[in-house]
């Protein structure tokens, strides 16, 4: 990535070569055998444009590919499908050049058509993909719909040129999601809404078998375009395990790894016992767990009153409560994100600091509130501690525990003065700081039944957001990291939320399984990167 | 005959839009938008009204419903709202796995039910029945949950006689049949404890002793043929209880029946699944009391179908 460096003044374009930093093979690694991941809930769908759980992320990246790629346990863009492109000095049009001979798991070559349908598709409103606002700067995108995106032009077979109405930094990580996976016409129009359950794609997988409700088996193509991988021969998906019973079969040897991870109440004991801990590997991961503070409601309305709130929470306790698998959370960004604020401390505990705001505020008394939470464990007792801590500033919040779907509904229509974000945090879609603001902090997700819980809308700040975005010459990448991390310590400053935690990742592996530990705590798949994790 | 039987598939027809009609209005006031669970969570407020649109969900209670009656009723059921998958192919592809479960676990429930009821009654009024009717009891309030994972755990984990759940082999049948099998249980017990003394009074009874019949071939000839018939009976009530308890059991054991997809289709407000299963549970215990009501007169022909 050295060549981003390069000054827009002196190059008029930035080209990157495609293997200017990549993956180091595994030495140790060899190819064959089969591996079992188990997993509670069925598989939704494999459709890219579709499917949006963290289940079938991870999915659907071994059996699809985009133009742009992460190196496998990290957060560095690499190019995937492209081989090279270039990026005007404007920053307004990305060039991209494919790698020749790419072929479907049908057969057929993939070429710059099947580039620009698959974006077309994504953001045609009769798709309905939930990942269509991400590519809202590509220029057409308002008109999106059966014509296609005006901003997507087929140069040659092997070239596309993507034209952005505003300039838009995140633009390259954009085209690693998912939603951004080239797929083939021909299979998409003869198979309609079946495409989901009989997917086809250029990923390193393809799949073999789906049993509705049982398993699925993603077999290994042979042909895939990258050299080496992936290793394994089959990855077995058996699902409506149970986690507990998941966890019995992977000690039984029965399970290679469990999807849904270490059952809380048997944390403990897992990490207790050496010879099952050293089979954990923990990692961080871009997530923050958090207290939504409505704006608009009374008395949160007064900063002094979030203030205090932010005071009054004991962080360090509620680790405690999830068993210590997380790290207390300063500010709305996790520690592995870039444009995280190095030696910010945050909100200190101080119940008397707190109980002195809240006397400012003209609330020495006290006031009665509702904490929405999501009714699954740990959620209610975290709540339980959340509402312990208020209780000694004289806050009584009375915890509403409910489904997932009715704290989300109660949070999109601004109903809820606080609401413990616990199953239903945000987790990044992509490593950039920008995907923390916009849905859940800026004025794009304030409106009625967006995820924006606190319903915080600073004109200020999403100005400073949208400057940020708009520096996408990579030379002014540390620029652009300063203004997001000013963006975040002005959020801080007008305290919408109490951030509370960063959770960890333990991914449990059964004592085969080989491969570095990164790939089984890799940030973009969860719970392992499949295409490069082996069978010792 | 005829004419009850049709008589009462009419009825059963309405029941069915009856209970359709309720899930319908329960979904609808739902204060859960199951726009929002397919959108997610970065979608913009264009995306969330244009996929309202295209499920119809912007219009008034009745076109919503009157379009899903009018779709059911042509044998559609719809789509998935999130797997986008035939809601008919969803629940067929399940449905024979939850039908093998529920005959193993009625003839487990029947087996342990019946057995313990019979010893009970011949022990009347001493410890072993108390004990029994006592173990009734428990069987009837234990969790389910936790019954599922104490078996699982000793004969599957500790003792290594059966596979730790999942699907396909007679083997893999035997746990979660038998945990059903002893949580329905206690029904079956008290029933066939009260149904057997009854006859054991009876007349016909005394007479077979007087005319020197041994003690067993008095209970087994005589008394059980005529003590089990109504408790048979209830199977086809019992059916409702048993599509309650087989979503836990499923979920422990890892068994691809229709309980675990109401389960998950309920947690992501998939309203045309939860309408599927619903109604096809629905179907199951309407023609289970058909069933019974009309296997009622062959049992006691003092019961007259009109």
């Amino acid at each position: 990535m050295k060549k981003w460096l390069v000054s827009t003044a002196l190059a008029l374009t930035l080209a990157l070569p495609a293997a200017a930093q990549d993956y180091t093979p595994d030495p140790n690694a060899k190819p064959g055998g089969t591996i079992t991941i188990t997993y509670k809930d069925d598989v939704a769908t494999l459709d890219p444009a579709i499917g949006y759980d963290w289940q079938n992320w991870s999915m659907i990246k071994s059996i699809f590919d985009g133009l742009m790629d992460y190196v496998p346990g990290t957060t560095t863009l690499r190019a995937g499908l492209a081989e090279s492109y270039e990026i005007s000095p404007d920053g307004l049009t990305y060039t991209f050049k494919l790698r020749p001979g790419v072929k479907f798991h049908n057969g057929r070559e993939m070429t710059a058509e099947d580039v620009k349908y698959s974006l077309d598709r994504v953001t045609d409103p009769a798709t309905q993909s939930p990942g269509a606002g991400f590519f809202g700067s590509i220029a057409g995108f308002e008109a999106a719909g059966p014509d296609g995106l005006s901003g997507v032009e087929v140069v040659d077979p092997l070239t596309v040129k993507i034209t952005l109405s505003r300039p838009d930094a995140t633009f390259l990580h954009v085209m690693a999601l998912n939603f951004a996976s080239v797929v083939p016409k021909e299979a998409v129009d003869a198979l309609g809404s079946d495409f989901g359950k009989q997917p086809v794609g250029t990923g390193a997988f393809r799949l073999g078998e789906w049993t509705l409700g049982q398993r699925l088996v993603f077999e290994k193509n042979a042909d895939y375009w990258r050299e080496g991988v992936p290793y394994l021969d089959s990855v077995v998906f058996e699902v409506g395990q149970e986690p507990v019973v998941a966890l019995l079969r992977l000690q039984n040897g029965e399970v290679d790894v469990p999807g849904d991870g270490i059952p809380p109440a048997k944390f403990t004991e897992v990490m207790g016992d050496p010879a099952q801990a050293a089979r954990v590997v923990q990692g961080g991961q871009l997530h923050t767990g958090y207290i939504t503070l409505n704006v608009t409601m009374p008395p949160f309305d007064k900063v002094e009153v979030r203030k205090a709130v932010n005071m009054a929470i004991n962080k360090e306790r509620i680790t405690q409560i999830i068993n210590g698998r997380a790290v207390p959370a300063t500010q709305p960004l996790p520690p592995s994100m870039p444009g995280y604020t190095e030696g910010y401390a945050g909100y200190p505990y101080d119940v008397e600091g707190a109980k002195k705001l809240l006397a400012d505020a003209g609330l020495a008394d006290g006031f009665e509130t509702d904490l929405y939470v999501m009714n699954t464990d740990p959620n209610p007792r975290i709540a339980q501690a959340i509402q312990q801590d208020l209780a000694t500033i004289g806050i009584k919040a009375n915890i509403q525990s409910l489904a997932q779907a009715n704290v989300i509904e109660a949070g999109g229509a601004g109903t809820a003065p606080m609401i413990w974000s616990g199953g239903m945090a945000w987790i990044a879609d992509f490593p950039d700081p920008s995907n923390f603001y916009g849905p859940i902090l800026g004025c794009a997700g304030a409106g009625d039944g967006g995820w924006n819980w606190s319903k915080f809308c600073d004109e200020a700040l999403d100005k400073m957001a949208v400057e940020a975005d708009s520096l996408s010459d990579p030379a002014r990448a540390e620029e652009r990291l300063k203004l997001w991390s000013d963006v975040y310590m002005g959020v801080m400053e007008k305290a919408p939320w109490v951030p509370v935690f960063n959770e960890e990742r333990y991914t449990m592996k059964s004592e085969r399984m080989g491969g570095d530990d990164a790939l089984y705590v890799d940030p973009v798949s969860i719970p392992v990167n499949y295409d490069y994790v082996y069978v010792k | 005959m005829a004419g009850y039987i049709l008589r009462r598939l009419v009825q059963s027809a309405l029941i069915l839009v009856g209970i359709s009609f309720v899930t319908f209005v329960l979904l609808y006031v739902l204060p859960a938008d199951p726009v929002r669970q397919i959108a997610g969570r970065s979608a913009t407020a264009e995306t969330v009204e244009n996929i309202r649109r295209q499920l119809g969900l912007d219009q008034p209670f009745v076109v919503q419903y009157g379009r899903y009656l009018a779709a059911l009723l042509q044998g559609d059921m719809g789509r998935s709202y999130l797997q986008k998958t035939e809601v008919t192919e969803l629940i067929l592809s399940r449905l024979p796995a939850t039908l093998q479960l529920m005959s193993a676990g009625i003839v487990a429930e029947l087996v342990l039910g019946l057995s313990m009821g019979v010893a009970a009654a011949l022990m009347r009024g001493r410890a072993g029945d108390q004990l029994l009717m006592m173990a009734s009891f428990v069987t009837v309030s234990a969790p389910q949950f936790v019954v599922s994972l104490l078996l699982l755990y000793v004969f599957a984990v500790k003792l290594g006689w059966f596979p730790i759940g999942g699907y396909g082999t007679a083997a893999h049948l035997v746990l979660p049949a038998v945990t059903l099998g002893i949580l329905g249980s206690g029904w079956y017990s008290r029933m066939m404890r009260s149904s057997m003394i009854e006859v054991l009074r009876a007349d016909y009874i005394r007479t077979a002793r007087a005319k020197g019949l041994s003690g067993l071939r008095v209970v087994l000839g005589h008394a059980l043929p005529n003590a089990i018939l109504p408790v048979v009976a209830m199977i086809g009530i019992d059916i409702g209880i048993f599509m309650g308890g087989i979503v836990v059991v499923e979920s422990v054991f890892g068994w691809p029946g229709i309980g675990q997809l109401a389960w998950q289709a309920i947690q992501r407000v998939d309203i045309p699944i939860i309408m599927g299963v619903t109604l096809v549970s629905a179907l199951a215990i309407v023609i289970g009391n058909l069933l019974a009501d009309l296997v009622a007169p062959l049992i006691d022909p003092r019961i007259r179908l009109r």
